[in-house]
């Protein structure tokens, strides 16, 4: 599963996402300029703590981000398969939502329409996109079922959502997002709803038919242990920034961002004898009041005077300064952090 | 009209206008009470209630009469609207537009008054059997069936029957208290989902009283639907009042209310409809100006709809 | 079933805990009774003063009710809870009310734990009030690291973890020797999770608290339980010390959520044991032992199916209970 020097399926420049608030508390900022490009067959984790702008940006690539209060500024660019999503008529739009590039959510309760069947809200996409008749759509909804490992799937074809359990649901989510097999798909945090032992099931589940399929997958999520073992490149999001880039063993291995760093020492491990957790001081700032210079300075050990008076472009971590920002492609591992050109500083940990 | 009551009802009316654009102002800081005025209906109908509770709350000062005295049975019965009776006179001679003022009194301090009563009676009802259910509330809602099965009308006409000439507040109490059956059901409602929110789970396990429980926690929370409710219990008492004055068992003549106006108006409706025209107009519109407040009330209080 | 004896009696001890519920029955209520949804199915265990009992399951198994009847907060159908040898369910309300100074709980949502129509001062008065206590409220958002500007803040001005703190210092507004937390770190993102989670084994070392540790993350519980016990269905399926339960667990249950729990770590090779099928119903469970339909054990047998294995020590006098036909041998 890596990533093949092809060009990318999927480029996202300079997204900006704004949002409108009416209290005059002025404009939040959920996501102000991420890069990323995603390359087919691989999974590419996009990672990082609520109010990020992780989710925001998910919504924006398939421009559901709802309107008022929201936008996406003029300069952003969301290129698939070299078409510009954001530039395109709403009917083009649509033969590409759920067809080439599909999405699966957070709440398979509320994502599920409780008065429609399972089988025709899987067959709906098929009817949509591929024109199927409904008895072919039928059929094709039950060999989804059965992919994704649903059992006796003629019998459950006809049940309603509310008759299924949490994780049969997210299963049905999968079926119907993955019907008319997309390219992209998008989960936006896929797991975070169900119990650990059906959260493995999914995550197992979708290595698998990423695998078969052979589609690239943008796997948003806050859980670093589901980036590590799910994934071949991680984003790690803060303040609606892009702040580290890297392949997954070596971010792991070496996380050059203070935040990557503080993440990674925060998260409660089962292989660890009980101690004591680093936890990150301070908390995530509010859209509206970005902190000026680097965004992480105010929670940050190392922090100096020039992080707080300049806000670090993503540098190129395996080595000097990059050129551009955010051409995070193949094996490069960058990040937005002046330790990047002053490693010494990180002896002075306050 | 003598000049202190003209000058006493433009500045009725200024005042009016004056404060539905102050609570405007106020609004515009709070998102709930934006959503509130968002409703053209709202406004408008804040301002009507304001005007109709200045007149009230100022009768003496807008009415240049007596509203029982009879000037001059002869020859001023059912003169039509002019400068000097600017609501004409009934056919008693006496001066509509202070029969009108004085009846807003009665009018609307019933229609307060009964709401108030039926709205705390049915909020506790509601409250206590939300929130100890089983037989409690097994009990009491089968209360509360009964009394939304019995019509209403008839329990006055009996309290009539049993008490000759029902005093004033009398009316009132029987009016409210065969008014909180429906109030009940929303606060029950509303108090069974809330007693199972973890910070009223919280308040028990901190080991408060029950009566705190209920009263310091659940109830305030439950405020929104009580509080429409209250806005539209004050627009059916009203009818209510008005029907029964109408039908003569309601406030006792000479006392105006805008209800035994109506009554007395009826049959000269058509030679002389003003007497009649306006106190049904009042009622329409301080009626339909409290179903769109409650509307208002309800989108602005919605917890829902409230920013995160 | 016996715990192990330990030198002094326990502060909390919960002896074959039951709850259940009514099933409803169909036809609105004319229909046949239906057999009973038991959530909580016989649950014991003991905490000794000033350590922390982890109790771990997935939705359904039933601890947040375990918590939640200990604490009276739902009455129990059975079974007793001994606090410092007295019997909670036997309390009247007066006596009641003052133990429930003793025994607290803080919740799992920040947001609906607070009511939203009272300050953070008014929340934490009102538990002083009550009991005529004379703490502070800046007393107490001092001790969980909150700046007195909070004060007269209501909750939805607060972020997820500063909530959590309020609903801590609520909880230890009273004094209290023994709290419930349930999944107090579930909603929090990770670095808060941290904070909380320090903040909370600081309390306890400050304090001397005994706690009761509800979660479904056998990380998290890592990190502050000294012992931990596993529920599935309604049941406790094993008992025993962390370190142990985390080196060596013998119930295959507790085996698969070790390897289901994602690691942070690309080069963990777990040999991941996925589960299939569903987490069960409690309103339906299977016969036999409530995990065989599940079960990933090679010994699994016609046994599995029929009989119901007992929580037994498992070496004996090792303090480690499991209940599994096939403790001895357990899963790699």
């Amino acid at each position: 599963m890596t990533a093949t020097p092809a060009a990318a399926l999927l480029r996202v420049r300079d997204l900006k996402t704004y949002f409108v608030t009416e209290h005059g508390r002025g404009t939040a900022r959920a996501v102000d300029e991420i890069s990323f490009d995603l390359y087919p067959g691989e999974t590419l984790g996009i990672v990082g703590e609520s109010g990020c702008g992780k989710t925001v940006t998910s919504l924006s690539i398939l421009r559901l981000v709802p309107e008022p209060p929201g936008h996406i500024l003029p300069g952003s660019l969301i290129e698939f398969e070299g078409r510009n999503l954001l530039a395109l008529a709403p009917p083009e739009l649509r033969s590409i939502r759920g067809n080439q590039i599909a999405m699966i959510f957070q709440e398979p309760m509320t994502s599920l329409n409780p008065v429609f069947t399972v089988g025709d809200q899987i067959a709906e996409a098929a009817i949509i996109h591929q024109r199927l008749s409904r008895r072919a759509a039928r059929a094709r909804a039950i060999e989804m079922l059965k992919l994704v490992g649903i059992p006796d799937p003629e019998q459950r074809v006809d049940d309603y959502p509310h008759q299924m359990s949490g994780g049969m649901r997210q299963r049905v989510m999968i079926a119907m997002a993955l019907i008319c097999h997309p390219k992209v798909l998008i989960a936006d945090e896929p797991t975070t709803a169900l119990d650990v032992t059906i959260q493995a099931q999914i995550l197992e589940l979708l290595d698998r038919l990423q695998h078969e399929l052979g589609m690239a997958v943008l796997l948003i999520t806050h859980d670093l242990g589901v980036v590590a073992g799910h994934t071949d490149r991680v984003v790690v999001m803060y303040a609606g920034r892009v702040v580290e880039t890297a392949p997954t063993t070596e971010l792991f291995e070496h996380p050059t961002h203070p935040y990557t760093e503080g993440l990674l020492a925060a998260v409660p491990r089962v292989d660890t004898p009980r101690s004591r957790l680093q936890a990150i001081p301070g908390q995530v700032p509010a859209a509206t009041a970005w902190p000026a210079g680097c965004r992480f300075h105010p929670r940050c050990p190392y922090a100096w005077e020039k992080c707080v008076a300049q806000e670090p472009p993503l540098l190129d971590a395996g080595g000097g300064e990059g050129e551009g920002e955010g051409e995070g492609e193949g094996g490069r591992h960058t990040a937005r952090c002046w330790l990047v050109t002053e490693p010494e500083r990180r002896q002075a940990k306050r | 009209m003598t000049f202190g009551s003209w000058l006493a009802l433009v500045v009725a009316i200024v005042l009016s206008a004056e404060v539905v654009r102050w609570l405007r102002h106020r609004a515009l800081r709070h998102e709930r009470w934006r959503r509130f005025f968002r409703h053209p209906t709202a406004a408008w109908g804040c301002g009507i209630l304001t005007f109709f509770i200045i007149v009230a709350i100022a009768a003496p000062l807008v009415a240049p009469l007596d509203p029982i005295v009879q000037p001059d049975p002869v020859r001023l019965k059912n003169h039509p609207p002019s400068l000097t009776f600017l609501m004409g006179t009934d056919v008693f001679s006496r001066d509509v537009w202070s029969r009108f003022a004085y009846g807003a009194r009665v009018s609307l301090g019933i229609g307060a008054l009964g709401a108030l009563i039926a709205v705390a009676l049915g909020s506790c009802v509601g409250a206590v059997a939300g929130y100890y259910r089983r037989w409690v509330d097994a009990i009491l809602m089968r209360g509360v069936d009964i009394g939304l099965a019995l019509p209403r009308i008839f329990i006055v006409l009996m309290a009539v029957a049993l008490w000759d000439r029902l005093p004033f507040a009398w009316l009132t109490l029987v009016i409210g208290l065969t008014s909180w059956f429906a109030t009940s059901r929303l606060v029950r409602a509303e108090v069974l989902a809330l007693r199972e929110r973890d910070f009223v789970v919280a308040a028990r396990a901190l080991g408060a009283p029950s009566s705190r429980v209920i009263f310091g926690h659940v109830l305030p929370n439950a405020a929104a639907p009580i509080i429409v409710s209250a806005a539209l219990s004050v627009g059916n008492v009203l009818l209510l009042e008005a029907s029964l004055s109408f039908l003569g068992i309601g406030v006792a003549p000479p006392r105006p209310s805008w209800g035994n106006m109506i009554a007395d108006g009826a049959l000269t409706i058509y030679t002389a409809p003003w007497t009649t025209l306006f106190a049904g107009l009042a009622i329409s519109l301080v009626v339909m100006s409290l179903n769109a407040v409650a509307d208002g009330l309800r989108d602005a209080l919605d917890p829902r709809q409230d920013p995160a | 079933m016996t715990a192990p004896t330990l030198v002094a009696a326990p502060l909390v001890d919960v002896r074959d805990l039951v709850k259940h519920y009514a099933a409803e029955r169909r036809w609105f209520g004319l229909g046949r009774p239906r057999p009973p949804v038991r959530a909580v199915d016989g649950v014991s265990f003991t905490i000794p003063s000033g350590r922390t009992l982890g109790l771990v399951g997935e939705s359904g198994s039933g601890k947040t009710t375990v918590g939640r009847t200990m604490l009276r907060l739902q009455e129990a159908t059975g079974g007793r809870v001994l606090f410092e040898g007295r019997d909670v369910f036997a309390l009247d309300s007066g006596a009641l009310r003052a133990l429930r100074r003793r025994m607290q709980i803080v919740f799992q949502d920040p947001y609906s734990s607070l009511n939203p129509r009272m300050t953070v001062q008014e929340t934490l008065r009102e538990p002083l009030e009550i009991h005529g206590l004379a703490g502070t409220v800046a007393a107490l958002l001092d001790e969980v690291g909150l700046d007195a500007v909070f004060a007269k803040r209501y909750p939805h001005e607060l972020s997820g973890g500063q909530r959590q703190r309020v609903g801590i210092a609520r909880a230890l507004s009273v004094e209290p020797q023994f709290i419930v937390c349930d999944e107090p770190v579930s909603a929090l993102d990770v670095s808060v999770q941290a904070q909380v989670l320090n903040l909370l084994a600081d309390l306890q070392a400050r304090r001397r608290l005994t706690y009761l540790f509800i979660a479904h993350d056998l990380a998290v519980v890592r990190h502050i339980a000294d012992d931990v016990a596993v529920m599935y269905l309604g049941k406790i399926v094993e008992r025993a010390p962390a370190a142990e339960i985390y080196a060596l667990p013998r119930h295959p249950y507790t085996r698969a959520l070790l390897s289901a729990v994602p690691e942070p770590d690309p080069k963990a090779k777990k040999s991941r044991i996925v589960l299939s099928g569903d987490v069960p119903s409690p309103a339906t469970p299977p016969p036999g032992c409530p995990f065989h339909p599940r079960c990933p054990h090679p010994l699994k047998s016609e046994r599995c199916r029929t009989q119901v294995p007992p929580l037994r020590e498992v070496p004996a006098g090792s303090g480690h209970l499991a209940a599994c036909h096939y403790a001895e041998q357990p899963m790699k």
